[in-house]
């Protein structure tokens, strides 16, 4: 037993990286893997998931109360961290990323440590697309928008289908789970799910592998523990809830893929 | 030391080992119950279930420091939709934990149970759940009632989970005896807090909240010290036990069997690995360990 307790935090910067997603970077910093995240303490508000964009910051897109209040901070004000949290990647041998929109931050450490071979990045506009000039500076970017207004038009796994995805060893993914479906099914087809690492968002409490709430169907993952990234062949089963539902924060199902 | 191995049956339930999930640990959903069974438990505490869908409080809930956990969860849970979870469990050693404000609410969620639970374990000792929990369980009236609401709902045995946060434990757990209690759970987690300084706020959403893990073990062997003294019910130790040997140590305090949560915070093969340092075939007797301190 360790201490994993908030850490105080001061905000270095906050800027736009997209009309609808906000990084903010923070001192002091934290020993992470690529892939790891940390609860976000507001205070007097509330504390939620999120992956680490970088050693010293997170990148937010704002969906509720949290993350409203954490985007109306300014550089100065205080936050707590609590982390870094979970597995993270674990890429070996050519690796291939795979990112949704804001689900592309806890890919970035990957890629900027030069451990991304090819990254496929994925937005519905080009006004949406996070961390485009970074990326292009330290992998090989492929763009895919829902619109057309950049690179593909269409989906991340209409560029997936222009390669060879038995080509990678590992093939890291992070966006919405729909996206991930998708792109897990067009993997089992082309026969390398098993390279497949899924990074997960299920409703977390605790952080620590303690309280259950973001437990898995059919076998009890603990998301928050064992993941947030999981193998690919771990959610291939069709008792999986992967893509079908998920549970709120009380534990009721709703149906429904999780975020 | 160690105790020989064999069949294991407390408060009317038959347990594969003296090792019990304690509630609010990985008990949200049936899965993640059935996977500790699967991991070795040898029984498992549901997380506690109320008369309504509750989300919980604000985060941070949880805050681990080295040798303890703080929490304040505030009761989430899914209510009747947990019957959902526990459908497949049937016939397995799952306990319910249960809470309600009245005797009446206890026995409407215990109602709800009757034809998936091994047993009920009424949470009458959260510390940051109001009008629930140590609310209840303060009061020895209430928890007589509450047990006897539950014991007249289902006929199951009935495990009542004390909070360490009065003056006379034994006062409360005879008035759960009294109730028609089958065993009594010491002890539910220690009233605390910390504050971080450089936020000047509490760490957790709620302010307060429950202590847990090693820090409270002597707090929980002693209250099961005592409640051994004064009722005649087996009693299930609970609180900051993570070895072996603090098992057996329990044991000789008085408990006939141990729950253990803060512990899975180590991964949850631990109760693979406490039973494995447990059990051996050249052991003592269970029989011969229970209370032997009071000699």
């Amino acid at each position: 037993m360790h201490e994993i307790a908030s850490v105080a935090v001061e905000i270095l910067e906050m800027y736009d990286e997209t009309p609808s997603v906000k990084t903010i970077t923070f001192s002091p910093s934290f020993d992470i893997r690529p892939g790891q995240f940390c609860m976000v303490w507001v205070p007097g508000v509330d504390e939620v998931p999120m992956g680490f964009s970088s050693e010293n910051s997170i990148s937010v897109q704002q969906v509720g109360e949290a993350t409203n209040a954490l985007c109306s901070l300014a550089p100065g004000d205080k936050i707590g961290i609590r982390g870094p949290l979970g597995n993270g990647f674990s890429p070996k041998g050519r690796v291939l990323a795979i990112a949704g929109g804001v689900g592309a931050a806890p890919l970035l450490p990957l890629a900027e440590r030069g451990m991304a071979d090819t990254f496929i990045l994925g937005a519905r506009t080009e006004a949406e697309l996070p961390f485009r000039n970074s990326l292009d500076a330290c992998t090989d970017l492929l763009i895919a928008t829902d619109d057309g207004t950049a690179g593909y038009h269409g989906f991340v796994t209409g560029v997936l289908a222009d390669l060879d995805p038995t080509a990678y060893d590992t093939i890291c993914v992070c966006g919405p789970e729909m996206m991930m479906k998708n792109v897990l099914r067009d993997l089992f087809t082309a026969g390398c799910a098993e390279k497949s690492q899924l990074s997960l968002v299920r409703y977390m409490k605790c952080g620590v592998g303690i309280c259950g709430s973001c437990s898995m169907d059919p076998d009890g993952i603990c998301v928050c523990r064992e993941g947030p990234v999981i193998a690919g062949h771990r959610l291939l089963s069709e008792k999986s809830e992967f893509g079908r539902y998920a549970r709120d924060a009380s534990g009721q199902r709703s149906d429904g893929p999780g975020h | 030391m160690r105790l020989c191995p064999g069949p294991v049956r407390v408060g009317g339930v038959d347990l594969s080992n003296h090792l019990i999930l304690a509630a609010g640990v990985l008990g949200t959903t049936g899965a993640s119950l059935q996977r500790m069974l699967r991991e070795g438990a040898g029984g498992v505490v549901s997380k506690s279930i109320g008369p309504i869908p509750i989300s919980g409080h604000k985060g941070p809930c949880v805050q681990v420091y080295d040798h303890y956990v703080l929490n304040a969860m505030g009761l989430p849970n899914p209510s009747q939709a947990f019957q959902n979870e526990m459908a497949p469990l049937s016939g397995k050693p799952v306990i319910v934990s249960i809470f309600g404000g009245n005797p009446e609410e206890f026995a409407t969620v215990a109602s709800w149970f009757t034809d998936s639970a091994a047993a009920f374990e009424l949470n009458v000792s959260c510390p940051h759940a109001k009008g629930y929990g140590t609310q209840i369980g303060t009061d020895p009236a209430m928890v007589e009632a509450c047990t006897r609401a539950v014991k007249q709902t289902a006929d199951l045995p009935v495990w009542v989970k004390l909070t360490p946060n009065v003056t006379d434990i034994t006062t409360i757990g005879k008035a759960a005896e009294d109730g028609g209690a089958d065993a009594i759970v010491a002890v539910n987690t220690v009233k605390a807090m910390r504050i971080n300084t450089e936020l000047k706020r509490p760490v957790l959403g709620y302010g307060t909240g429950g202590l847990s893990g090693p820090a409270i073990f002597p707090v929980a062997l002693r209250c099961v010290w005592e409640l051994y003294d004064a009722v005649s019910v087996p009693i299930i130790g609970c609180g900051g036990v993570s070895n072996a040997d603090e098992v057996i140590e329990m044991m000789m305090a008085g408990a006939a069997a141990v729950e253990i949560g803060t512990a899975v915070v180590n991964g949850s093969e631990v109760f693979r690995q406490i039973a494995d340092a447990l059990y051996g075939e050249d052991g003592e007797s269970p029989a011969d360990i229970v209370g032997c301190a009071h000699a």
